[in-house]
């Protein structure tokens, strides 16, 4: 039957998003459409090992659904309206491209502004990524009870002030898919750099969806830079994902990676999506320099190879578009290549970050090398207090007891 | 159409400048020129407030505002709009016309 169960997760994966939102135009009802759309797919678990897999799984889903749905406003007597439309509507052919105006419309109501944040998240990865309430509720350590009501709430939102579910309005398309690719981006880090003491320290199936759905917007919004360039972000860094902790469990830092270990394919393809970016000749934004620069470090293929002066000039057309400490503070490490640790570590020292891990840790690392190692320690404990990260706290306590004894 | 209430928060008790006035009339021209309007005031301090409990048969009188938040509500508009990304914009342009933070909600009802 294992047969039978990979061909259910494929269909799922192909096809969740698509139904949810072709059911959600159809319905008028988001929260309709994700419990009819789950129906349908516990019915294909009962009946495709009985009958067999259907010629068109997607078109068979969508069939099942609506039945779910019409049955269901059939016995909800006080929303006979909705009966009505949802009858009315069941004979509608599909427009030509709406399915893919469905997802799209799915994606941009699902990141709306109106929603908090973790809600966008939430929301985002059950009703277009379709992972289950017990599984986002893993993926960021809430409970699953928490995790329902966060979704609910949502849901509730969006219908009390009537969100709307469509594209946004022309003006507002930049700000919106700004918005989207945030969330996105949110959801690939909280994989790549998990927090939480009980965490694995690298989430694959978070950095792995943050992927499938950023490719899904891609795929809904080709001429978009920013999206481009975010996935060539993604990839570049998923790249590396198998390098970047130890047996030990430790975070291994890009110096020391084992570059044989690199996934050469996603490195080929963020190149790809990188190259075809420069040549577009449209000013890159955020994502398409941070593209960028990991683009520079995923062509060197020893560490000495990399090319510090372009790294540092990147790092300053981005701080053009967001002169933040943090941007600065990662400026100072490429900078500490280039110029050396005593130049590198006056800017650090500059910078407003004394509640952020990663600048203890980097400033551990210039003192460290300084020689000044009394300093080194006290910011490497700084920095193993602050960072939520198990394979990066294991590796701050051997750097730091590396250093001589006090 | 939904009509929307923007109340407008706001923390101290310093009236709008007159720079202020000027845009958020510049606004309250455009809300009528485009079909959005629907009423918009000020309101005097929360100072001025007075509330009310007539449920136990004989009112009540209290002086003073139910609340007594940092934040206090110094005008509204009420709105009309297709939908809430426009309803958004407006809000967003309330905003920055009348220089302060505004909350938007939906009346209730189709």
């Amino acid at each position: 039957m294992t047969g039978l169960d990979d061909v259910i997760t494929r269909v799922h994966r192909a096809e969740w998003a698509r139904l949810v939102a072709t059911l959600a135009r159809r319905l008028g009802d988001l929260d309709l459409a994700e419990e009819t759309a789950a129906e349908a797919f516990a019915a294909a678990v009962e009946h495709w090992p009985v009958d067999g897999v259907p010629p068109n799984p997607g078109a068979w889903l969508t069939t099942t659904a609506y039945r779910k749905a019409v049955d269901r406003l059939r016995r909800e007597v006080r929303r006979a309206d909705k009966h009505r439309e949802a009858l009315m509507l069941f004979d509608t052919p599909d427009p030509p491209g709406a399915i893919e105006d469905d997802r799209l419309r799915l994606v941009f109501t699902c990141c709306h502004p109106a929603l908090a944040m973790e809600a966008r998240i939430a929301l985002t990865l059950r009703m277009v990524g379709g992972l289950t309430v017990p599984e986002i509720a893993r993926a960021f350590l809430v409970q699953e009870t928490a995790m329902g009501q966060r979704i609910t709430r949502a849901k509730a939102k969006i219908k009390a002030a009537r969100i709307p579910y469509g594209v946004p309005l022309r003006e507002d398309i930049p700000a919106r898919v700004t918005g989207v690719l945030a969330v996105l981006y949110l959801i690939f880090n909280e994989g790549y750099l998990a927090s939480g003491p009980e965490k694995e320290a690298v989430r694959a199936d978070l950095t792995a969806e943050a992927i499938r759905l950023t490719r899904l917007v891609r795929a809904l919004l080709p001429a978009d830079g920013e999206t481009a360039g975010l996935l060539a972000l993604m990839l570049l860094t998923e790249a590396r994902r198998a390098a970047r902790v130890a047996v030990s469990g430790e975070l291994v830092n890009l110096a020391d990676q084992d570059r044989g270990a690199w996934d050469r394919a996603l490195i080929a393809e963020g190149h790809a999506l990188v190259r075809a970016r420069l040549a577009s000749g449209q000013a890159p934004g955020r994502y398409q320099i941070l593209a960028a620069i990991n683009a520079v470090h995923t062509d060197a293929r020893d560490v000495r190879d990399t090319d510090w002066s372009q790294v540092v000039a990147l790092y300053d057309q981005l701080l053009r578009l967001d002169p933040s400490p943090i941007v600065r503070l990662n400026r100072a490490i490429a900078v500490a290549e280039l110029d050396g640790p005593q130049v590198a570590l006056a800017e650090v020292d500059a910078l407003p970050l004394a509640g952020y891990h990663a600048y203890h840790a980097t400033r551990a690392e210039l003192l460290r090398r300084l020689g000044r190692s009394a300093q080194a320690r006290s910011a490497y404990d700084q920095a193993i207090e602050l960072t939520g990260n198990t394979a990066e706290r294991a590796y701050l306590i051997r750097r730091r007891d590396q250093l001589a004894g006090r | 159409m939904t009509q929307y209430l923007i109340s407008v928060l706001h923390d101290s008790s310093e009236l709008a400048t007159d720079d202020e006035m000027a845009a958020i009339d510049v606004f309250n021209e455009q809300l009528q020129a485009d079909g959005h309007w629907v009423f918009a005031s000020g309101l005097a301090s929360p100072g001025s407030a007075t509330v009310i409990d007539a449920r136990g048969g004989e009112a009540v009188f209290t002086d003073g505002p139910y609340l007594e938040s940092k934040e206090h509500i110094i005008g509204f508009w009420i709105i009309e709009a297709p939908h809430l990304d426009l309803a958004l914009r407006l809000a967003a342009q309330g905003s920055k016309s009348c220089n302060r933070r505004v909350e938007l909600r939906p009346f209730l009802g189709e």
